[in-house]
C-alpha cells in the first residue's frame, strides 16, 4: 500500500479516479459533485442562529434550504479525504503562509490572512452568481456538455488568469 | 431499486460524505489543494490543475453518457444565461486568483492544515454566499436573466448527436494534453 503515502500521483491518475466518483454520484445519488451551494447553506445556517426562522423566507434560501444536503456531507468528506491523504505522506502542517505567497509577497500573516479572505469573499460571492464552482461547473457541468458549464468555467479561468497575472506580474513586478 | 436507494436521506448523506472523502483524497494527491499549484496553474507555468479536470471530464463524460442510454443515470444540466454565466464565472475567477483555491479545493486545503484557508478562505466565502443571498432578490430581476438560455447542452445547440460531440470534445482534449505534456508544462 505504498501508493497510498505518496507525496503526489500523475494528474491523469487523479483525473480518472474523479471521472469515476462522477459516475458513482450519478447513479447512487442522482447528483452531480459540486461544492457552492454548501457554503450558501451553511452561511443560511449561521444567520438562522441570530435571526431565527425568517431567513428560510428569503427568496434565495428558499431554493437553497439553510439545511445539511448531500453537497454539505460531500464538502466536510473532501476536508476529511484530503487530511487523511496528507496524513499518510506526511504532509499535513498547520501553515498560515503558502511558499509561492511568501517568496513574492512576504510572510506577514495579516496580509496572507486579509487577501485570502477578501478572495474568499468575492469567491463566494461569484459562485453563487455564475450557478457553481470548479467542480459543479468545471468538472460535472462541462461532463454533461452543459452550455452555461462551459461558459462559467472558461470564464473562471479568464478572470482568475488576469487577476493572478495582474498581482503577480505587474502589482509585484 | 436506484430510486430506492435515492430516496433514503440518511444513506444518501453517508454517501455524500463517502464520495467527498475519496474525492478530497484524490484533489490532495494531485496536489491541487496547495495554493503553489492553483497560482502555477493561474501564471500558466504548472498545468496539474487543467490535466486533472481535463482527464476527468473525458473519463466522466464517456461513463455518464454511457450510463445514461443505459438508463441508470440522467443528466442534470444547470441552466444558465450570460448574465448569469459570464459575469459570474468571470468575479468567480477574481476570488480565486486572489484566494489561490476554489470552493473545493480551499476545503481540501483546510484538511491538510492551511490556515488561510480555513480562517480566510472558508471564512470569506460564507460571508460572500451569504451577501450573494441578499442581493439575489434584485440581481435577478436585472442582471441574472440577460442573455437566458436555460437548460441547454451542446449536442442541443449544435443539433448533433450527443456521441459526435463527445468524440470531438475527447479527440481535442487529447490533443492539448499531448501538447502539453511535448510543451514540458
Amino acid at each position: 500500500m505504498e501508493w497510498l503515502r505518496l507525496e503526489q500521483w500523475s494528474p491523469y491518475i487523479v483525473g480518472v479516479g474523479i471521472g469515476i466518483l462522477s459516475w458513482l454520484s450519478f447513479v447512487l445519488s442522482d447528483h452531480p459533485l459540486g461544492c457552492s451551494t454548501a457554503f450558501v447553506r451553511t452561511s443560511g445556517m449561521i444567520e438562522k442562529l441570530f435571526r431565527g426562522k425568517k431567513v428560510e423566507e428569503k427568496p434565495y434560501y428558499r431554493q437553497f434550504s439553510p439545511t445539511i444536503t448531500w453537497e454539505w456531507m460531500l464538502v466536510i468528506g473532501i476536508i476529511i479525504g484530503a487530511f487523511i491523504s496528507a496524513k499518510l505522506s506526511g504532509q499535513f502542517q498547520f501553515n498560515w503562509v503558502p511558499p509561492k505567497w511568501e517568496v513574492t509577497v512576504g510572510d506577514t500573516v495579516f496580509i496572507r490572512w486579509l487577501a485570502a479572505l477578501i478572495g474568499g469573499i468575492i469567491l463566494g460571492f461569484g459562485a453563487r452568481w455564475a450557478g457553481g464552482c470548479t467542480s459543479g461547473h468545471g468538472i460535472s457541468g462541462m461532463l454533461q456538455l452543459a452550455v452555461s458549464s462551459w461558459l462559467a468555467a472558461i470564464c473562471f479561468f479568464i478572470g482568475g488568469i488576469a487577476t493572478t497575472m495582474l498581482i503577480f506580474r505587474v502589482v509585484l513586478s | 431499486m436506484l430510486e430506492a436507494i435515492h430516496s433514503k436521506k440518511w444513506l444518501q448523506l453517508c454517501l455524500g460524505l463517502l464520495i467527498g472523502i475519496a474525492f478530497g483524497f484524490l484533489l490532495q494527491k494531485g496536489g491541487v489543494t496547495r495554493y503553489d499549484v492553483i497560482i502555477g496553474q493561474l501564471l500558466l507555468q504548472d498545468f496539474t490543475v487543467v490535466k486533472i479536470m481535463l482527464s476527468a471530464v473525458i473519463t466522466g463524460m464517456i461513463g455518464v453518457y454511457l450510463l445514461k442510454s443505459v438508463k441508470v443515470a440522467r443528466l442534470h444540466l444547470k441552466s444558465g444565461s450570460f448574465g448569469q454565466n459570464v459575469i459570474g464565472g468571470l468575479i468567480f475567477g477574481v476570488g480565486f486568483g486572489l484566494l489561490g483555491y476554489c470552493p473545493g479545493t480551499v476545503a481540501g486545503a483546510a484538511g491538510q492544515g492551511a490556515l488561510d484557508a480555513i480562517f480566510g478562505g472558508i471564512v470569506g466565502m460564507l460571508i460572500g454566499a451569504g451577501l450573494f443571498a441578499a442581493a439575489f432578490p434584485k440581481l435577478q430581476k436585472r442582471i441574472l436573466k440577460i442573455g437566458y438560455f436555460g437548460e441547454l447542452s451542446l449536442p442541443q445547440l449544435l443539433k448533433v448527436n450527443a456521441w459526435l460531440v463527445i468524440i470531438v470534445v475527447c479527440a481535442l482534449i487529447i490533443v492539448l494534453l499531448f501538447a502539453l505534456e511535448k510543451a514540458g508544462l
